[in-house]
């Protein structure tokens, strides 16, 4: 027993340990910083203070965490209203041909993060694809601009993380019994009852687990925004990025960390929530 | 197991063989991309036998970031504009500079030996310097464009097709200097007047842009931008429609400075990088390739006439620069521009 | 179609249609998730400067990149990271999942711990690494980019392998011990061989994450191009204007993940999807 237990610590040792150093105590760091105050040419000096969290929510960066919520929340519902229906046309499908589908879904995601995002500058420029596809189409007004808006960060997150919300979404649907479609509406239940009353609310985690990525991965992004924003979309990502690169101000760059970290952590219990309740419900 | 170990080994060698510390014989040298001729450094190599390794920045805040956070370690010669070399020099991150050393700093123009930032050049060479101004496509707008009001607000046929500098000294520069102001300005009031004007003026934007806006020029995406007047010459290069003009209402005075870095290990193999480029075969080299004005007397006395005709505002003399309004570091006041640029980009 | 004794409900008769329409919106869902992909990899033999618009057929630009040497280190650093991290994090990651899924009690905190690293946003991760090394006085460079890497890899690996642990009969384990085998016999011939795959999947997973991260490495990269990764230098390529060459780059990274990932597949089928 006794070796068996000192096995466990000794195969636990040392990957909690490099995430205990390398990730943990770091954090906590920033967590410090933020309680202190910028130098003139940035770094820290240690006095202790709470201006930092001041300054988070004067209208002016409380507008910016908003402005990303938003930005986050429009991408979760649109990946979410998208990725339903093409994970629902994946369960339903022939089981053989489930997996390609699938992998089909997931291959764009192994390529570069970066790249994708870059395929679509190339693909709204002013003088892109899209307007030179419209002029051939008769359209002979000014092009249009369709960079640099909320709306192309939004495009450019959904187009990244689409294939994780229909894995998450198959997922749970995969793991209906394949008898439950047809039981309920052999019982009578029109399709659309059949969808509202059991599959939806047993997709429910699936759904939830989607869209928690989503909007966790949107909110604290940073390339997107920059990229496609054109530096004319300012997300809680790129604040933080400026605080420490341009604006040298590392206590509020922290400061604006920790909440972000705050948000996130309350979303995550909201999920686990969502989770627990549905198993609750269907097997407790 | 025995496989484990091995690849954790090897894993630990590869690390430290490419992963350590650069060893000390090889210069680091951080610049702009495309911000020196590309065989420069082996130029120099040639001619000195010294190795010298090119980094690249985005931005003068990505490599401040970066020598604040690491001391300066790794790096040797830097490549930063004058209000950030002073501040560097003020974190006492920038090394004393040896004259004895640099020889060929007796090129440079007087009014380029004597500048606000560094009387006597004292911790920064200068590297090339201009101003700021506006850089438009002559047959795509209707009128030429003279004053900071074009920029802030274009007529209507320019709407969408504007781009300008995002960097928090310039952006905030085309603000002050419409109302009239100092781009040294450190009173609150005024900041909050640049920054009401500035944000009324993204209405028109199509983006901002501090590094790509001539290729925009060059490909019609946009018709005019806030630009640098050395690298307007790459759209001029390109297109001979691209003009450049300095706004009525003035401008500033920006200096790309070298400066060297107290930690770095090879303090006399960075002085001869210096004055390497300082020389006045070597200097003129690299404004022809750049095509910015450097601040090398001996160097710009051999400048191609032709080159001067086709960029015109590499003319410019050094007499009109210092006409202009010398950027400084501006301390404390440096947050409320940061301030005041953030809010800028949140206001949309 | 269906079958003539089936009750003729009309529900039945409608879903067809339904599907169909399902079926068609999956197909818009792969049109928009290749077009882009598909526009960029045609663009990169576009014999013009510009990259938006048509020239004509040419592999120019595929020449320009195989001059620039540039390229070639950042693509070389990019490989020692990912290899190093990938390596460090399946080892850790795999003992840890091992430990985890051997352990009676659950622990929330240790979960947690295990789970932050997968959705702490990277700006976060990267800045709060910057701080630390700063404070550290450790000198920035390739060894710090492995040792950021390593520590979100890990989090995958240890959640990759436990799914697959999930499935395992450690009644095995017993037997093997029971018939005398020794500890770490029993790990090499029995254990380790039935979570393989898994760990495999998981490693695969930690290279591709690794190759595509940004943001860490570009917070924990050192001085020079000594530490300068793709991405790093990609990021850098689209900020300084787009340009044919960074089509043919795309294009050819693409083509080395698609091949790898398509190797690894066969290799060992059904890795993809299935585990993640």
């Amino acid at each position: 027993m006794s070796t068996a237990r000192t096995r466990t610590l000794l195969f636990l040792a040392p990957g909690l340990g490099w995430l205990a150093l390398f990730m943990l105590v770091p954090v906590g760091i920033v967590i410090a910083d933020s309680f202190f105050q910028r130098g003139v040419y940035g770094g820290v000096v240690y006095t202790f203070t709470f201006e930092n969290f001041a300054r988070a929510f004067d209208p002016l960066y409380a507008g910016v965490l908003l402005t990303s919520a938003k930005i986050a929340g429009l991408a979760t519902l649109a990946a979410v209203l998208i990725g339903y229906p093409a994970a629902y046309a994946i369960a339903r499908g022939p089981k053989r041909r489930q997996p390609l589908l699938l992998f089909l879904v997931m291959l764009p995601f192994w390529s570069n993060y970066l790249i994708r995002t870059y395929a679509w500058i190339v693909l709204l420029n002013r003088e892109g694809l899209l307007n030179q596809g419209l002029r051939v189409l008769g359209y002979e007004g000014e092009p249009i601009n369709m960079l640099y808006t909320d709306a192309t960060v939004v495009v450019g997150l959904v187009y990244n993380y689409l294939p994780f919300v229909i894995l998450a979404i198959y997922a749970s649907l995969s793991r209906l019994s394949g008898d439950l479609w047809e039981v309920s509406s052999d019982l009578g239940a029109s399709p659309f009852d059949t969808f509202r009353r059991v599959i939806l609310p047993l997709s429910l985690p699936g759904i939830a687990a989607g869209a928690v990525f989503v909007f966790v991965l949107s909110i604290g992004n940073f390339v997107t925004p920059d990229l496609l924003g054109g530096g004319r979309v300012q997300m809680v990502g790129n604040l933080i990025y400026d605080q420490f690169l341009s604006a040298r101000d590392w206590p509020f760059g922290s400061a604006l960390s920790f909440l972000l970290i705050g948000i996130m952590m309350a979303l995550l219990f909201a999920q686990a929530l969502v989770v627990s309740r549905s198993q609750g419900e269907h097997h407790g | 197991m025995a496989q484990i170990t091995r690849a954790l080994a090897g894993t630990a060698l590869l690390t430290l063989a490419f992963g350590g510390p650069a060893a000390a014989q090889s210069l680091v040298i951080s610049n702009w991309d495309g911000y020196m001729p590309e065989d420069l450094l082996d130029r120099f190599t040639e001619a000195t036998g010294i190795e010298a390794e090119l980094s690249v920045h985005a931005t003068n805040e990505e490599i401040m970031g970066r020598l604040v956070a690491g001391g300066g370690q790794g790096f040797d010669v830097v490549f930063v504009s004058s209000p950030f070399a002073e501040a560097l020099h003020a974190l006492g991150l920038t090394a004393e500079l040896n004259h004895d050393l640099i020889p060929n700093a007796a090129n440079l123009y007087a009014e380029a030996q004597n500048l606000e930032y560094d009387p006597g050049n004292t911790f920064s060479m200068p590297y090339a310097w201009g101003t700021t101004g506006l850089c438009y496509r002559a047959d795509l707008v209707d009128e030429a464009p003279t004053s900071w009001d074009d920029l802030l607000d274009p007529p209507e046929s320019l709407a969408g097709e504007v781009t300008m500098l995002s960097t928090d000294r310039w952006l905030m520069a085309a603000g002050l200097l419409a109302l009239g102001y100092s781009v040294n300005d450190t009173d609150p009031a005024h900041i909050d007047e640049a920054r009401d004007l500035l944000i009324s003026a993204t209405d028109t934007l199509l983006a901002f842009d501090d590094t790509t806006f001539y290729s925009r020029l060059v490909s019609g995406e946009a018709s005019l931008a806030h630009a640098w007047d050395g690298w307007c010459n790459y759209g001029t290069a390109e297109d001979p429609n691209i003009l450049f003009v300095v706004p009525e209402e003035g401008s500033d005075l920006w200096v790309d400075t070298m400066v060297i870095m107290a930690s770095s290990e090879n303090q006399e193999a960075a002085h001869a990088f210096l004055d390497f480029v300082l020389d006045a075969d070597n200097h003129r080299w690299v404004a022809e390739n750049i095509l910015y004005k450097v601040p090398n007397e001996a160097a710009m006395a051999g400048l191609d006439p032709a080159l001067v005709e086709a960029f015109p505002n590499l003319g410019m003399t050094p007499a009109e620069l210092l006409a202009m309004e010398q950027l400084r570091d501006l301390g404390e006041a440096q947050r409320d521009y940061t301030r005041a640029v953030t809010e800028i980009m949140a206001a949309q | 179609m269906a079958d003539a004794t089936a009750p003729p409900a009309p529900a039945r008769r409608r879903r067809p249609v339904g599907l169909r329409v399902l079926r068609g919106h999956l197909w818009l869902v792969y049109g928009f998730l290749y077009v882009p992909i598909a526009v960029l990899v045609l663009l990169s033999f576009n014999r013009a400067g510009l990259p938006t618009a048509w020239g004509g057929f040419s592999v120019h630009w595929y020449g320009e990149l195989a001059a620039n040497t540039a390229i070639q280190r950042a693509a070389l650093n990019t490989l020692i990271v990912a290899v190093s991290s990938t390596l460090i994090a399946s080892l850790l990651g795999t003992l840890l999942a091992l430990a985890v899924e051997r352990r009676q009690r659950r622990s929330g905190l240790l979960d947690a711990v295990l789970f932050a690293p997968m959705i702490i946003p990277d700006i976060i991760l990267a800045i709060a690494l910057l701080s630390f090394f700063t404070l550290m006085r450790v000198t920035l460079g390739l060894h710090t980019i492995v040792i950021a890497h390593v520590v979100f890899n890990i989090a995958f690996v240890c959640a990759v392998v436990r799914t697959r642990l999930k499935h395992f009969d450690y009644a095995i384990v017993e037997a093997s011990i029971d018939l005398g085998a020794g500890e770490f016999t029993t790990f090499r011939r029995v254990t380790l061989p039935a979570i393989f795959p898994g760990v495999l999947a998981a490693a695969l997973l930690a290279f591709t994450l690794s190759v595509d991260e940004f943001i860490i490495a570009f917070f924990t990269a050192g001085a020079g191009q000594s530490s300068t990764t793709l991405p790093m230098q990609i990021f850098s390529m689209i900020r300084f204007g787009v340009t044919p060459e960074i089509n043919a780059l795309a294009t050819i990274v693409m083509l080395v993940s698609f091949t790898v990932l398509f190797t690894a597949q066969r290799m060992n089928r059904g890795v993809i999807g299935a585990d993640a």
